[in-house]
């Protein structure tokens, strides 16, 4: 009962910061941006849905295998994230900086 | 020859977690995939230092990735408050810096580690040169000379054992 709730609360925590990042990929301003705005859905938000089914599953394979998926996309999430933002400098997307900056100049 | 062993361990073990079966049959199943897998690897000269970096230590690893979920947890908790802040408080920023990492592994980790905290990306990354967009100036300012790339300068180890 106790797990239960924990670990909903876990889950419903996790679900809360992927709505808030879909929120944040609405409103922010430019391309750049918005990926910052995801980037809290594939950590946060996995991290503790993943969490709360972790609780779940208690002591088992399930676990093993929710871990295993967890530190798949801890590993693989920032690559593409770079190879998109790499990708999208390199074909031209010119970012939208703040004015007024001294230790940016690109 | 010690990292072989080390990668037909880790992979044996991956095979019996994923599996969870026992049966003399699968158990050997899982043997053949992992030897022609390492050797796989091995005629592609992949299960080097970098494709399988053994050398590290695990504690220094483990104790690398709490530090890092807290400093995920902080600044996702930053840029959730600013997404649903109404005035949406953004400052967009460019910065280039030089890491103090020398090992790919190191480079790497330090690169991946940036893209992992909300707020930050790594856009170019070489042994030289790091190009950082950051959500806001203060976060832009975070990436330089940081506590993350002394940590990860710490737990990557030397370049000079090269060989095994």
């Amino acid at each position: 009962m106790l797990l239960d709730i924990a670990s909903w609360a876990l889950i419903l925590l996790g679900g809360a910061f992927c709505i808030t990042g879909a929120i944040g990929l609405l409103r922010m301003p430019d391309f750049f941006t918005r990926m910052h705005a995801a980037s809290i859905i594939d950590t946060l938000g996995a991290a503790f849905i993943l969490m709360g089914l972790i609780l779940q599953a208690g002591f088992s394979l399930v676990t093993v295998k929710l871990i295993a998926i967890g530190i798949l996309l801890f590993l693989t999430s920032p690559v593409a994230t770079h190879a998109l933002a790499r990708a999208a400098l390199a074909r031209g997307v010119q970012p939208m900086l703040a004015k007024g900056d001294v230790s940016s100049n690109s | 020859m010690l990292r072989i062993a080390s990668l037909l361990v880790a992979l044996f073990a991956f095979w019996v977690l994923m599996s969870g079966m026992f049966s003399p049959f699968l158990l050997g199943l899982g043997v053949a995939s992992v030897v022609a897998v390492t050797w796989l690897a091995r005629h592609m000269e992949i299960a080097d230092r970098e494709g399988h970096p053994a050398h590290l230590r695990l504690v220094a690893v483990v104790s690398y990735w709490l530090w890092l979920f807290k400093e995920i947890w902080l600044s996702g908790l930053k840029v959730a408050r600013i997404i649903l802040d109404p005035r949406l408080p953004v400052s967009p920023t460019l910065v280039r810096f030089a890491p103090s990492q020398k090992t790919a592994v190191g480079i790497a980790t330090h690169a991946n580690s940036i893209t992992l905290t909300p707020g930050t990306i790594t856009v170019q990354a070489n042994h030289q040169e790091f190009l950082v967009h950051a959500l806001t100036r203060d976060g832009a300012a975070g990436v330089v000379e940081s506590e993350m790339n002394r940590r990860v300068r710490e737990f990557e180890g030397s370049d000079l054992e090269e060989n095994d």
